[in-house]
């Protein structure tokens, strides 16, 4: 681990896993210098999902401006670097390829080290740029329209994945029942608002495997589909709320269990779709409720960004020191499990 | 005049450095396609055996295709980059020509014919001038039998180079004047690529880093096909 007596460090992180290209640089992990994110979703708007092609060719357009801003707002210079960090996956492969890649072209030019970042252990490492000090264990979920993940970390490096989806994504069922509602994508923040206005009991839609540790969200997507076909005059409002509880129920429930069987004491979430206010409440409810800490980052660090990149790469360069330059792109990659 | 040349357009990594358009060394790693892996080691390789350091470079330059999607991305991405970060321009040459490049004394009409997957070529035509090879069609993108029609009515010699060549060689079989560059010619070249760039540095024919991209020529696939899905 790092002393006291090294200088600070600062990282730039790249992500473009998938359709933000995103830069940032990170002190030591957890000081934000800058954070910019430039996000695709009116380009893919019209295909209600991100097409693979397309965020790739956005993505080269939109890498050099985006890294250069990243630095001009930091007011850092390439050699003020410590390390420069890309995301290697998981994510589009094609998308994946221009972040490793300019990564790697600034290291090689400024003769910094490479620090490859697993995007998804990145998410976790997003709690400690809003709050210093959090100390593991932890129970982590990582909800998103690409991730649902349920994840204890026992200690820096270690980590047990829980539960996962065996089908859609949380985000992706948002997504695909706001745009069987016609509330158009991305469908996480419309269903959130439209949720507001409507009662959450209305209709009852199915919790999916109920006493194990997974999530599955295609069955409640057919649910909600047979509902509003057999109901025409269903109120919108309380099919979204409705939907959006079934959700929640399945996601906070699993939260609870793992943070009990992992002891515990601290539950984090992170993606996109913890920018949900009721699912910001939820587990807020559930901390108070257990006598446990909720830590909710800013949406902003929630949802796909560089700043997450540079610092979980911190956390690694100290653990495992810089990746080989001729470490490739792992579009399949999971989270490391606990040995 | 340092000159860093990239082209990733093929399943080929081919790094050069030249000074004053004269190569000090070039890198060339076939077949595999694993440019994310190989690129940034040979560049860095390169540099550590000719003794340059990155930031003594005047140019960069780069192959933008048309070819493989996933090599473009890696050349491309790297082009622009370092040439962002060490604030010099970037020379963009369509792939196909530094495949006619080096047959600029073949003496006929050289066809340039890129593997472009799905049963599909891209390709170019090129006639030798003085000093070089001058292009006389559009860069293309069809089936080897387009530019087979194209070549018979041309009634020209052909050479017939690039790595769409031999997948297809059953239909330029039928093209009586025409005859195989061969293996040697079956990439672009990064040393073709170190002596048209740095022509282009000292007349300014360059960009700048953010403007550079790959020539895709396929409209996006992947959006046709995910439109044709729903
Ligand atoms: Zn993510």
């Amino acid at each position: 681990m790092v002393t006291g007596a090294e200088p600070p460090a600062p990282v730039l992180g790249i992500e473009t896993s998938c359709d933000e290209t995103a830069a940032a640089v990170v002190v030591d992990g957890r000081e934000v210098r800058s954070s910019v994110v430039s996000s695709q979703v009116d380009l893919h708007a019209r295909f209600g999902g991100v097409v693979p092609e397309l965020a790739s060719r956005a993505h080269l357009e939109l890498i050099g401006p985006v890294i250069a801003e990243a630095l001009g707002e930091a007011a850092t210079e390439l050699s003020d670097l410590a390390a420069v960090a890309a995301c290697r996956g998981p994510g589009l492969a094609g998308a994946l390829l221009v972040g490793v890649s300019a990564a790697k072209a600034l290291a090689l030019v400024a003769g910094l080290p490479y620090i490859g970042v697993n995007h998804l252990e990145a998410h976790l490492y997003a709690a400690w740029l809003e709050e210093p000090d959090l100390a593991p264990p932890l129970a982590v979920l990582v909800v998103s329209g690409g991730h649902t993940l349920l994840v204890t970390m026992e200690d820096h490096g270690r980590y047990r994945v829980v539960g996962q989806t065996v089908d859609d994504a949380a985000g992706e069922a948002f997504d695909k029942v706001a745009r069987h509602l016609g509330l158009g994508y991305p469908g996480g923040p419309a269903i959130d608002a439209l949720a507001r206005q409507g009662d959450p009991e209305a209709i009852r839609f199915p919790r999916a495997m109920p006493g194990e540790p997974d999530f599955s969200f295609a069955g409640l997507k057919t649910a909600v589909v047979n509902h509003v076909r057999h109901h025409p005059d269903a109120a919108v409002p309380d099919v979204a709320a409705s939907f959006q509880a079934a959700v929640i129920d399945q996601l906070v429930d699993k939260l609870a269990t793992a943070a009990d069987e992992a002891d515990a004491p601290t539950l984090v979430l992170g993606g996109g779709v913890a920018a949900n206010s009721a699912l910001r409440e939820r587990v807020a409810t559930l901390a108070a409720a257990t006598g446990r800490r909720a830590f909710l980052p800013a949406p902003a660090l929630c949802t796909d960004n560089g700043a997450m990149i540079a610092g979980a790469a911190w956390w690694r360069w100290q653990a495992f020191g810089p990746t080989p330059l001729d470490d490739g792109v792992e579009p399949t990659l999971g989270l490391p499990l606990a040995g | 005049m340092l000159v860093l040349a990239i082209d990733t357009a093929t399943p080929q990594v081919a790094v050069a450095l030249g000074d004053d358009g004269r190569v000090r060394g070039e890198i060339r790693l076939v077949g595999r396609r694993r440019h994310a892996e190989q690129l940034a080691p040979a560049i860095a390789y390169l540099g550590e055996q000719t003794r340059v350091r990155l930031e003594q470079l005047a140019a960069v330059a780069v192959g933008i295709g048309p070819g493989l999607f996933t090599g473009l991305r890696v050349g491309v991405t790297t082009a622009k980059v370092m040439a962002q970060t060490l604030r010099i321009p970037v020379v963009a040459v369509p792939s196909p020509d530094l495949v006619a490049y080096p047959l600029r004394h073949a003496g006929r009409l050289i066809a340039v014919v890129l593997d472009a997957r799905r049963r599909e070529v891209f390709h170019a035509r090129y006639r030798p001038v003085p000093g070089g090879v001058q292009r006389v069609s559009d860069y293309a993108v069809g089936p080897a039998a387009d530019l087979v029609a194209e070549l018979e009515a041309g009634a020209d010699e052909v050479l017939l180079a690039g790595d769409g060549v031999e997948p297809n060689r059953p239909q330029f079989a039928s093209l009586d004047r025409a005859e195989e560059a061969g293996p040697e010619f079956e990439v672009p070249s990064a040393t073709a690529l170190v002596e048209l760039a740095t022509g282009r540095v000292e007349r300014e024919e360059f960009t700048s880093p953010w403007s550079v991209q790959p020539m895709y020529l396929r409209a996006s696939d992947a959006e046709l096909a995910w439109g044709q899905r729903r």
